[in-house]
C-alpha cells in the first residue's frame, strides 16, 4: 500500500502540471481555430479568386481577319495558317538534348531560349521561339515529337497577300499595336502583342476586318494541362471587303510599270470607280505579316525613292500640258476664244521683256483649239490663259477637280496645288505675276496635282461633266455573304462647262491619240478609240539642259512624263492617268502604258460581256427549245 | 483470484469507448478525404483509400495485441526494446531503403515500413521505465536529466540522419513533456528554457540549407512561390478557398487537380478544409481535442507513476501531431513532415498510432486493478 499511496500522490503531484500541460495544448488548438477562421473566413475572397486563377485559364482565340476581294470576288487577301514553334518551359527537361536536336533543322537562337526558360514568368504557359516556321521545319517538329517534350506547334492564321507587291499602297499591311495605339483606344479588345492595320485599307478598315477575338476558358491542373473547356467563345470572322480593284488590271499596270516610278490611276467614268492604282516603288506586304524584320523596315525607310508613299495620292507633280484640258474649257466657257478662231505660234509668247517658248522651236504656224490640243501648242494655251487670268483659269480648274482631295477613302491623299492671286498674296506675301499666269496656263509655275486627280478629271470629262468621289470600297460582307455596307457612288460635282465645250475638247482629246500630228499617237490602240492628253513636267527648268536628251540629264532632273486618257471615246469604260516620274516625255513614255492597260482592260471586259451575253442566249435557248 | 480470466470485468468496464470511437471515426473521415484526393484529376484511379483500410485493420489488430499485454510487463522490458530500436535504425541507416532521398524505410517482403515511427512509442515507453526507476523525491535537476536525454538523443540522432526532421522533433517534444510531468525544479527549467534559446543560433548552423529554407520560406512564401514557397502558399489557398461550407466532397479544385502538394500525406488536413469548410475542420479538431481530453484523464487517472508517465508521452505526442500538422497547413509552422493523427496515409505512421492509442485504452482499463 506503500506504493499505492505513492502512487496516488503522483496523481495529486502533477495536477498543476497537468493543468499547465493541457492549458498549453489549449491554447495551441486555439491558435489553430484562429488561424482556421482567418484563412477561411476573413480571408477567403481573396484565396477563393488565387484557386480560381489557379485552375482557370483563359486562352484567347485569334480572330480571322476579314478577306480582300477585288470587283471580280477574286481573292486578293487571305489568311494561311503559320506555325509557331513554342515551348513551355517546365516541361522542358533535358534542354541539352532538346536544343541541337531542334537547332539540326530549324534555325533558332539558342541563347533566347535559355533565356526565356530561365524568365518565364507565368508557369506553364507558352512562349513562341521562332514565328511562322516552314513546311520542312514543321515536319522535322512533328517527326520528332517524342524526342521534344516541352516543344510544340501552335497555330495562327497569318495574313497572306496573294499578289504579293501588286497593290501594297492601296492594300497597306499589318504591324504589331503600339503602345501609343493602345492607349489612344478607350474602349478595345485589342492587347500588346496584337496585329493591326498599318496602312492602307488595312489600316482605315481595321474596325470592318478585324473580327472578335474569341476566348476559351479552360480547366488546368497543376501540370498545366487542359482538363476541360467551361466555356467557348468562338471568334467572330472579320467581315470580308469587296474592293472596286480589278486586280487583273492591277497587276497588268504594275507589269507595264516595271523598272519605272510613279503612279497610274484607272477610273471608271460612270461611276467614279477605281480599278486600279499604282505607285512604284513598292513594297511587300507579306514581310510585313509576321512582324516586319529590321532590315527590311530599314531599307525601306531609306530608301530614296520612299516605297512607302503612294505616289497615286500623295504624289503632287505638275500637270503639265494635261492641264491644258482645263485651260480650253476656260477660254471656250468664258468665250475668249471660239472653236474655230486662231491665235499664230511662232515659237514663244512675248510678256513684257520675257519670252515664253513653245516647246516646239520654230513654232505651230496658226492654230485652231482642236490643233493647238493635238499638238500641245504652248503658245496658243500661254495666250488664253494670259487673256482668262488667273483667278478664272483656276477656279476653272478647281471646278476640274485640281487642287483639292478627290475624298477617295485612303488615308494620306495630298491637295495639290491651284495658285490664286488671293494665295500668292496670303501665303508667299507677293502680288501675283502675269507671267505666273503664263506658266499656270499650261499647267507649270506653282500647279501641283496628284495622279488620282487627273485621272478623276479625265473620268468626269469622259462621262459627260459628272466628278464622282473615286471609290476604292465596294462593300462589305459576312463570311456567309450576307451584306453589311454597300458604298454609293458619290457625286462631288460637275464640271459646269456647257456639253458643246466638253465635246469640242473631247473630240480634240480623240484627235491627240490619232491625228498624224497628235502627241499622244504612242497610246492608239487598233480597235479601240481612245482619247487622251500627254504632259511633260518640267521639275527645273535649266537652260543647259534644254538641248539635251533624256538620257544624258541626270534622274533627278528630268520632266515627268503624263499621260491622262480614257477608252472607248462613244462610251467610256476606263480613265486613266499615267505618271512616270522623271520619265521624259509624256507622248513617248507614258502614252503607250496607257495605251495597253486601255487595251488589256477593255478587251478583257468586252470578252467577259460577251461570254455573259451567251451564256443569257443559252438560258434562254434552254428555257425556249 | 482462483481463476483468472485474461480480463477481469472492471478491465473491461474501464475500456474508453470514447477513445476507441473517435479513433475509428477519424480513421473513417481520413479514408474518405483519401478517397477524395485520388478520385480526380483525370489520372489513373488511385486505389491508395484501400491501402489505408488495410492499414488501419492492421492498426486495430496491434492495438487490440496491445491490450492484452498489462503495460507494466512493456516496462518491464522497455530497455530490451529500447536496444531493438537502437539496432533496428542502425540497419535502416545502415542498408534502409532509399525513398525520395530519405533513408528511412526497412522492408521486408513485401512490406516497408519506418522504425522511427515506432521508435517513438519505445522511447515513451523507456523513459517512463527510468523515471519511474528513479523515483526522485521534489524536482529533477538539470544533471537528473542527462540520462533520459542520452536516453532520447541517440535514436534522436540516428533518426535525423535519414534525414526524418519531422520525428526527430516529436521525439524531442515528447521528452520534453514527460520531463515536465515528472517535475522538474523550476531553476532547472528557466535554464532549460534558456539554453534552448541560445542554443538556436547553433541548431541554426547545423541545419542543412533545405530545412533553413523551409523557415525562412515561413515567414515569407511569396519570396518563392514556385519552388520552396510552393507547398505552403497552395496550402492556404485550398483551405481558404474552402470558406465557411467547403467546396464539397471531391470538389476542392485545389485538391483534385494537384494544385496541393503531398496532399494525401501531410496536406490531408488541407483536402479536408477544402472539401468540408471551416465547418468541417473545426468539428474534426473538436474530435482530436474531445481525443485529447480523454488522453489527459488517461494520465491524471492512471492507476501508477508509469502508466501516468507513458500517457503523457502518449498524449503529447498526439497532441504534437496535431497541432503541428494543422500548424504546417495552415502557414503558421514550416514545413516539416509530421503527419496528421488516423487521417493522413501512410502504413508506419497509422499503425504507431493505433498503438499508442491502444497504449492509452490499456492503461485507462487497468486504473482500478490490483496489481498485487
Amino acid at each position: 500500500m506503500k506504493i499505492g499511496g505513492l502512487e496516488r500522490n503522483f496523481s495529486e503531484e502533477i495536477k498543476v502540471r497537468m493543468l499547465v500541460f493541457t492549458l498549453f495544448i489549449a491554447v495551441s488548438f486555439s491558435f489553430l481555430i484562429l488561424r482556421l477562421w482567418y484563412l477561411q473566413v476573413i480571408k477567403s475572397d481573396e484565396l477563393k479568386l488565387q484557386a480560381e486563377n489557379n485552375r482557370m485559364r483563359i486562352v484567347p482565340l485569334k480572330a480571322y481577319r476579314g478577306k480582300i476581294f477585288d470587283r471580280n470576288g477574286r481573292e486578293i487577301i487571305s489568311n494561311r495558317p503559320s506555325f509557331n514553334l513554342s515551348i513551355i518551359p517546365e516541361y522542358i527537361k533535358d534542354l541539352d538534348k532538346i536544343l541541337p536536336l531542334i537547332a539540326s533543322s530549324v534555325k533558332v537562337d539558342a541563347e533566347k531560349i535559355k533565356r526565356y526558360i530561365k524568365n518565364s514568368s507565368a508557369p506553364f504557359q507558352s512562349v513562341v521561339i521562332k514565328k511562322d516556321i516552314s513546311w520542312d521545319e514543321v515536319a522535322f517538329i512533328e517527326e520528332h515529337n517524342l524526342d521534344l517534350a516541352g516543344v510544340f506547334l501552335e497555330i495562327e492564321p497569318m495574313r497572306n497577300y496573294l499578289y504579293g507587291e501588286t497593290g501594297s499602297h492601296i492594300f497597306g499591311y499589318l504591324g504589331e499595336i503600339t503602345k501609343t495605339q493602345l492607349e489612344g483606344l478607350k474602349v478595345s479588345d485589342y492587347r500588346l502583342g496584337d496585329f493591326v492595320g498599318q496602312y492602307g485599307i488595312e489600316k482605315k478598315y481595321e474596325s470592318i476586318l478585324k473580327g472578335k477575338r474569341g476566348s476559351k476558358y479552360i480547366e488546368v491542373d497543376v501540370a498545366g494541362r487542359e482538363l476541360k473547356v467551361f466555356k467557348q467563345v468562338d471568334p467572330d470572322f472579320g467581315y470580308n471587303l469587296y474592293l472596286t480593284i480589278d486586280i487583273e488590271l492591277q497587276k497588268e499596270a504594275e507589269r507595264l510599270f516595271e523598272g519605272k516610278n510613279g503612279a497610274v490611276v484607272a477610273i471608271d467614268p460612270k461611276d467614279g470607280s477605281i480599278l486600279a492604282m499604282v505607285s512604284k516603288p513598292s513594297f511587300d506586304p507579306n514581310l510585313f505579316a509576321g512582324g516586319v524584320s529590321k532590315t527590311y523596315w530599314s531599307n525601306i525607310i531609306n530608301d530614296a525613292y520612299k516605297p512607302l508613299q503612294n505616289r497615286a495620292i500623295q504624289g503632287q507633280y505638275p500637270p503639265g500640258s494635261v492641264f491644258k484640258i482645263v485651260t480650253a474649257a476656260a477660254g471656250l466657257e468664258e468665250g475668249v476664244i471660239s472653236p474655230a478662231s486662231t491665235i499664230d505660234c511662232h515659237g514663244y509668247f512675248k510678256l513684257g521683256k520675257k519670252n515664253y517658248r513653245c516647246w516646239r522651236k520654230g513654232g505651230h504656224g496658226r492654230m485652231d483649239l482642236r490643233n493647238a490640243i493635238i499638238q500641245s501648242c504652248d503658245v496658243y494655251f500661254y495666250t488664253v490663259g494670259f487673256r482668262l487670268g488667273i483667278d478664272r483659269l483656276s477656279r476653272y480648274a478647281f471646278g476640274f477637280g485640281l487642287g483639292s482631295p478627290t475624298d477617295v477613302d485612303l488615308e494620306g491623299e495630298k491637295t495639290g496645288l491651284i495658285p490664286t492671286e488671293e494665295w500668292k498674296e496670303s501665303v508667299k506675301g507677293e502680288p501675283w505675276i502675269l507671267g505666273e499666269t503664263v506658266s499656270a496656263s499650261i499647267g507649270q509655275g506653282f500647279d501641283l496635282v496628284t495622279p488620282i486627280q487627273m485621272a478623276n478629271m479625265l473620268a468626269a470629262v469622259a462621262n459627260g461633266g459628272t466628278l464622282y468621289k473615286p471609290k476604292i470600297i465596294w462593300k462589305a460582307e459576312t463570311t456567309d455573304e450576307k451584306l453589311i455596307k454597300e458604298s454609293n457612288s458619290k457625286i462631288k460635282g460637275n464640271l459646269s462647262v456647257s456639253q458643246k465645250t466638253l465635246d469640242i475638247i473631247k473630240d480634240a482629246l480623240y484627235g491627240v491619240v490619232t491625228d498624224q500630228r497628235g502627241t499622244g499617237r504612242a497610246s492608239n490602240i487598233k480597235g479601240i478609240e481612245v482619247a487622251g492628253k500627254t504632259g511633260t513636267a518640267q521639275v527645273i527648268k535649266m537652260p543647259e539642259m534644254e538641248d539635251k536628251k533624256d538620257e544624258e540629264i541626270p534622274y533627278e532632273f528630268r520632266d515627268h512624263a503624263w499621260f491622262a486618257a480614257f477608252a472607248p471615246y462613244e462610251n467610256p469604260m476606263i480613265a486613266v492617268a499615267v505618271l512616270v516620274e522623271h520619265g521624259g516625255h509624256g507622248g513617248s513614255v507614258a502614252a503607250p502604258i496607257a495605251g495597253k492597260l486601255i487595251k488589256s482592260y477593255i478587251e478583257k471586259e468586252l470578252r467577259s460581256q460577251g461570254v455573259e451575253g451567251a451564256r443569257e442566249n443559252r438560258k434562254l435557248e434552254h428555257l425556249n427549245p | 483470484m482462483n481463476n483468472k480470466p485474461i480480463f477481469k470485468y472492471q478491465i473491461i468496464s474501464n475500456f474508453d469507448w470514447v477513445i476507441f470511437g473517435l479513433t475509428i471515426i477519424i480513421s473513417i473521415v481520413g479514408i474518405f478525404t483519401i478517397y477524395s484526393t485520388g478520385g480526380g484529376s483525370g489520372g489513373e484511379p488511385s486505389r491508395i483509400y484501400i491501402k489505408q483500410i488495410y492499414w488501419i485493420l492492421y492498426g486495430l489488430m496491434a492495438m487490440l495485441l496491445i491490450l492484452f499485454i498489462d503495460y507494466h510487463s512493456l516496462e518491464k522490458l522497455a530497455y530490451i526494446l529500447y536496444f531493438m530500436i537502437i539496432v533496428v535504425l542502425i540497419m535502416v541507416a545502415v542498408s534502409g531503403k532509399t525513398v525520395s532521398g530519405a533513408r528511412r524505410w526497412l522492408s521486408f517482403a513485401q512490406f516497408a515500413f519506418q522504425p522511427s515511427e515506432l521508435a517513438k512509442i519505445v522511447i515513451i515507453i523507456t523513459l517512463a521505465r527510468y523515471f519511474d526507476d528513479k523515483k526522485i523525491r521534489g524536482f529533477y535537476k538539470i544533471r537528473d536529466l542527462i540520462t533520459p536525454a542520452i536516453i532520447v538523443l541517440i535514436p534522436a540522432v540516428l533518426i535525423a540522419k535519414q534525414p526524418d526532421l519531422g520525428t526527430a522533433m516529436v521525439i524531442f517534444f515528447i521528452f520534453i513533456s514527460m520531463s515536465f510531468l515528472i517535475g522538474i525544479n523550476s531553476r532547472s527549467l528557466f535554464i532549460l528554457a534558456g539554453s534552448a534559446i541560445v542554443s538556436l543560433p547553433f541548431l541554426w548552423h547545423f541545419m542543412k540549407d533545405y530545412q533553413k529554407d523551409r523557415i525562412l520560406t515561413l515567414i515569407n512564401p511569396q519570396a518563392d512561390p514556385l519552388g520552396r514557397g510552393y507547398h505552403i502558399i497552395q496550402s492556404k489557398i485550398a483551405i481558404g478557398s474552402g470558406g465557411y461550407m467547403g467546396k464539397g466532397f471531391m470538389s476542392g479544385t485545389q485538391s483534385q487537380l494537384n494544385f496541393l502538394p503531398e496532399k494525401h500525406t501531410d496536406f490531408i488536413f488541407s483536402v479536408f478544409a477544402e472539401e468540408m469548410g471551416f465547418i468541417g475542420a473545426l468539428l474534426l479538431i473538436m474530435l482530436y481535442i474531445i481525443l485529447i481530453i480523454r488522453g489527459i484523464d488517461v494520465v491524471y487517472h492512471a492507476r501508477d507513476r508509469s502508466g501516468s508517465l507513458m500517457a503523457g508521452g502518449v498524449v503529447s505526442m498526439l497532441a504534437f501531431h496535431m497541432i503541428f500538422n494543422i500548424g504546417m497547413t495552415t502557414g503558421m509552422f514550416p514545413v516539416v513532415g509530421i503527419p496528421l493523427p488516423l487521417m493522413s496515409y501512410g502504413g508506419s505512421y497509422l499503425v504507431t498510432t493505433f498503438i499508442s492509442i491502444g497504449l492509452l485504452l490499456n492503461i485507462k482499463m487497468r486504473r482500478f486493478v490490483d496489481m498485487g
